[in-house]
């Protein structure tokens, strides 16, 4: 027997087939989209994976002290950069995201996807555990998920900052706070609802209307989730084979390669293809719920488990939205939309779950 | 629930509730990944059949191909309205990149007018993927092969062979078979039919081309292609040719029916010539007429204002629109009810120039001395029949009037009847409240007063009397009983002696004999005043609107009646003057065509040509700003 050497044990393999197998469908699926060709968007999307990649494996070598010390440094950073967002930032696609870094467009927001989880673990992990059902456990708390949150609803990005709130709450939750604030807020939210809704943008409204009743304007906004479930529905059991879908060739399914290229896939794949993908994101998520759950340290705990919500937020509200159960909200679909900014904030996910992983596996036991 | 008790809060406990709630967390996401999986299986699986079908409809669009409207044809076969193939283009406003450029070189290309540019690009506008806008139909040769060779440089342009209706002989059908035209919006909302806004498709919009529509429009075919949610075609899928209508069979004799507009010439009426053995029309003509041809192709406004400006009334159906007093056309009628009243077809009166009724004398045309009935009708002689009418009254002979077909509305494919009037007391005490006197009998029996009868009636009543028995009109081959009049053979044969004696014998049309060998032709003459006779003159002269009309009503053989014809010839100012050598012109074309178009030719030349000679020059003339010729010349 060959003596594997330790570095090369150490390298995730399981995760890495995990990550390659969704990325690898996806890229396929964008080659289609494409008409049968790896450019515009299939080549480009492979390199920049293999890229950020190495930048998780690199993050999971890092020690886990250092994204706990740096925590509320990055968070504050981001926060920054969201205000700059709101004063310098360009407007693209109708709403104001982006700032133009010279070499690249940075999304401030997504990066707050994760800074939001990482700050607030370190917030809970500090918490003497006897504050844990007092006011000092819950205030620091909203105001850290309330002003971000904010800024990005201003841009306008209802999905982004959703994403960032359901973050926040579940590491709120898993830390142990009383369940009762948590049954009472949801209760005051729903009441809330249309007061909340009359803040939103008129095209926001409008979606969410028409995601009430989509054969109200088949043509208009509800022309995108018609065609998505036409794609899907009409895929059936096997497909209708690799590089035959209409809807998608046609171009009657609009951002069939970003937001929508679930419906791309199921229309080629069939009911097996979707089945296949929605397992992959399973192993997936199990793998990261299992690190939160043996997580050495409380901060490793509770950042497995808010980033694991961040990763399963994007996959659910994609999935339901391209079926016709959410509204349309701008939300990729993790490791299979092209685009980098999603990439981007998934990988950063990763990286740090592999370096909490790592962690644990090397340390011992230790709470705060 | 932690909140009643408070159990010392421990890291084991902080623990503990950690790994609790996150497996819920975790138990609530694979619940979500499930409840993702079932709704997918549902739209993929259960809902798969809905969404196959919508995904097809997506891709696959249909082109429809218009049907080749089925012929309409004469007795024998002969076409009076047919396809021709029509050469046209199109644009798809989809394929259409550089619009600008394209309609520049076509207008340049075909001399296109501003109006035509205006109506492209309001049509251009309106249309929507690739929804093909006509740009020019029934474009010569040169120009579609002008169009074909350059249409490399022109992308979006569509040239098409299609079909146009045609009307082999023009004008002298335009009553019976009336036209067609591109369905307007309103019949579009009414039809909801695609086909009505695919460009070349024409509907039936008067005539027989209307009543017949559903036989004659056909299936339209078409052409599947594959496109793209902007429209643009990526390939063809599969064509499915067009099914052609059906074609109509009509009782018209299509070289008759020529023959009788041509010999019409400049004049305005109407003719009908019925078969006595069974009823069928043979022709019906009402002229001047329009020519179908141009109406089917889209009639140009100047065009348009020509045919209505003009008095002799091209656009109006005689032969069923138009009502005449009938004059002494209906004296053989009148004898048939005397007879059948009993009166002695021998009894003599005796024509002083007139009859006194009271205080009023009634004028007769002639001083016609001691006569009896058949003379009666031979000569045309009003003082014997006013003799008879006042005798009688007219209640007698109103039902008579009526068995002939007189007052009647026939059911006949395609028209649209007045029907006029045969008066009795009771009508006019309906219409006036006023009783019936013996005057109004007396100007009944001569056809004039309140008497009003069309064309067509005319025809069908000579082909009752000629036949005995109680012809339907037709136009196609409906059955109907035919059953014999309620006529004595007495009553018949006289009618039919009088109407003999009328062109063979002394009477008002023998120079409208026959030139033929052992046929001859019945008939009686009518003469119909416009003006009451207060006006002084006797409507021989002066201008043409205000003079009488000429009516003629005959038959042939006599022996053996096999065609019945009623023509009116407005303003003729005589039966026998007008009316009568155009059915003898014809009749000798029925029995003898080279003899029949011998005369026509001689005719046609003092008149100018044939029919369509004669409308492009008065077109032209009336477009120069001249108006058409006013007073026709009177044949002869």
């Amino acid at each position: 027997m060959i003596p594997v050497p330790p570095a090369i044990q150490r390298i995730p393999w399981k995760l890495i087939a995990i990550l390659c197998g969704i990325t690898g469908f996806g890229l396929l699926v964008l080659y289609s989209a494409a008409g049968g060709n790896w450019s515009p968007w299939a080549w480009q999307q492979g390199v920049r994976f293999l890229v950020f990649l190495g930048g998780a494996l690199v993050l999971a070598r890092l020690p886990l002290r250092i994204f706990e010390d740096f925590s509320y440094l990055a968070y504050i950073g981001v926060l920054i950069l969201l205000f700059a967002v709101e004063l310098l930032g360009f407007v693209g696609g109708g709403s104001q995201r982006w700032l133009n870094l010279g070499f690249m467009n940075l999304q401030p927001s997504e990066l707050m996807k994760v800074t939001i989880v990482v700050a607030l673990a370190r917030f809970y992990a500090q918490l003497p555990p006897a504050s844990t059902r007092s006011f000092t456990a819950l205030w620091p708390a909203l105001v850290m998920i309330g002003l971000p949150a904010a800024l990005v609803m201003l841009q306008p990005d209802l999905g982004t900052a959703l994403s960032i709130c359901i973050g926040g709450v579940i590491v709120m939750f898993v830390a142990g706070l009383p369940l009762w604030w948590f049954g009472s807020t949801a209760i005051a939210g729903i009441a809330a609802l249309p007061i909340l809704f009359s803040f939103l943008h008129d095209y926001q409204k409008r979606r969410v209307l028409i995601f009430l009743d989509p054969e109200s304007d088949p043509l208009g906004s509800g022309y995108h989730i018609s065609q998505s479930k036409i794609a899907i529905g009409s895929g059936g059991i096997g497909g209708k084979g690799f590089l035959n879908g209409s809807q998608s060739h046609l171009d009657y399914l609009p951002e069939g390669h970003t937001d929508f290229i679930f419906a791309t896939m199921a229309e080629e794949w069939g009911l097996i293809g979707g089945l296949a993908l929605l397992f992959g994101f399973f192993l997936l998520l199990r793998w990261s719920t299992r690190v939160a759950l043996k997580a050495r340290t409380r901060f490793g705990q509770l950042t497995a488990a808010g980033l694991t919500m961040t990763i399963f937020f994007y996959i659910a509200i994609n999935l339901m939205m391209v079926m016709g159960l959410a509204p349309v909200v701008g939300i990729p679909l993790p490791l299979f939309s092209y685009g980098g900014s999603s990439m981007l904030t998934i990988m950063t996910c990763v990286g740090i779950i592999l370096a909490i992983e790592n962690d644990s596996k090397t340390g011992t036991r230790r709470f705060h | 629930m932690f909140n009643k008790k408070q159990p010392p809060i421990t890291e084991a406990w902080r623990g503990l509730t950690f790994t609790r709630r996150a497996l819920v967390v975790g138990g609530a996401q694979a619940a979500v990944g499930v409840a993702l999986a079932a709704r997918m299986t549902y739209i993929s699986v259960i809902d798969n059949d809905r969404y196959v079908l919508e995904s097809e409809s997506n891709r696959v669009n249909l082109t429809l191909i218009p049907p080749r409207r089925g012929w309409i044809v004469d007795r024998n076969g002969k076409a009076l309205a047919n396809n021709r193939v029509s050469l046209r283009i199109d644009i798809i406003p989809d394929r259409l990149h550089n619009r600008e450029m394209v309609l520049g070189r076509l207008r340049t290309l075909l001399r296109l007018d501003g109006d035509t540019m205006e109506r492209i690009n309001r049509d251009l506008k309106a249309a929507s993927g690739f929804q093909p806008v006509a740009i020019k139909e029934d474009m010569t040769e040169a120009e579609y092969s002008a169009i074909l060779v350059r249409l490399p440089e022109l992308p979006g342009v569509a040239p098409q062979r299609g079909f146009a209706r045609n009307y082999p002989t023009g004008a002298a059908v335009g009553h019976l078979i009336g036209y067609v035209g591109a369905p307007n919006a309103e019949e579009y909302e009414k039809a909801k039919d695609p086909l009505y806004i695919t460009p070349g498709y024409k509907i039936g919009k008067d005539g027989l081309e209307k009543y017949f529509q559903e036989m004659l429009k056909g299936k339209p075919g078409a052409r599947r292609v594959e496109v793209t949610a902007r429209g643009k075609v990526v390939r063809d899928l599969d064509t499915q040719p067009d099914v052609q209508g059906k074609t109509v069979h009509l009782t018209i004799d299509a070289d008759l029916q020529e023959y009788v507009a041509r010999r019409m010439g400049r004049e305005s009426g109407a003719a009908v010539v019925i078969d006595c053995r069974n009823g069928d029309i043979l022709a019906f003509v009402s002229m001047p007429s329009f020519d179908p041809n141009s109406f089917s192709d889209g009639i140009s406004n100047s065009e348009y204002a020509w045919l209505r400006a003009d008095d002799h009334q091209p656009l109006i159906n005689k032969a069923t629109r138009g009502l005449y007093p009938p004059g002494s056309t209906l004296k053989p009628m009148a004898a048939i009810a005397a007879i059948e009243h009993g009166v002695d077809p021998g009894e003599r009166h005796t024509c002083i120039g007139g009859y006194r009724l009271g205080r009023r004398f009634f004028r007769c045309l002639g001083t016609h001395g001691s006569i009896d009935m058949p003379t009666a009708i031979e000569k045309s002689c009003n003082s014997y029949f006013y003799w008879l009418a006042h005798r009688l009254g007219y209640d007698a002979m109103a039902p008579t009037a009526r068995l002939l077909g007189l007052g009647e509305e026939f059911q006949l494919a395609g028209s649209n009847q007045r029907y006029g009037t045969i008066p009795d007391s009771a009508w006019k005490l309906r219409k006036y409240d006023q009783q019936w006197t013996a005057s109004d009998s007396l100007n009944a029996v001569i056809g004039q007063g309140y008497v009003s009868v069309n064309p067509l009636q005319l025809a069908v009543m000579t082909a009752r009397i000629a036949s005995g028995r109680r012809l339907y009109p037709r136009l196609v081959n409906r059955q109907f009983p035919n059953e014999p009049l309620p006529f004595s053979a007495e009553a018949l044969a006289v009618a039919r002696a009088g109407m003999d004696r009328v062109v063979n014998g002394a009477g008002t049309a023998v120079r409208s004999r026959l030139p033929l060998d052992g046929i001859t032709m019945a008939g009686k003459t009518g003469t119909a005043q416009v003006r009451g006779l207060a006006s002084g003159s006797r409507g021989q002269s002066g201008a043409w609107k205000y003079r009488d009309h000429g009516l003629f009503v005959g038959f042939a053989p006599v022996d053996n009646p096999r065609y019945a014809t009623g023509i009116v010839i407005e303003h003729g100012m005589g039966g026998s003057r007008a009316a009568a050598p155009v059915a003898r012109d014809f009749m000798t074309f029925l029995f003898d065509r080279d003899k029949g178009m011998e005369a026509l030719d001689t005719l046609e030349a003092g008149w100018g040509g044939t029919i369509t000679e004669r409308m492009e020059r008065d077109y032209a003339a009336w477009k120069m700003g001249a108006s058409s010729d006013p007073d026709p010349g009177v044949p002869e």
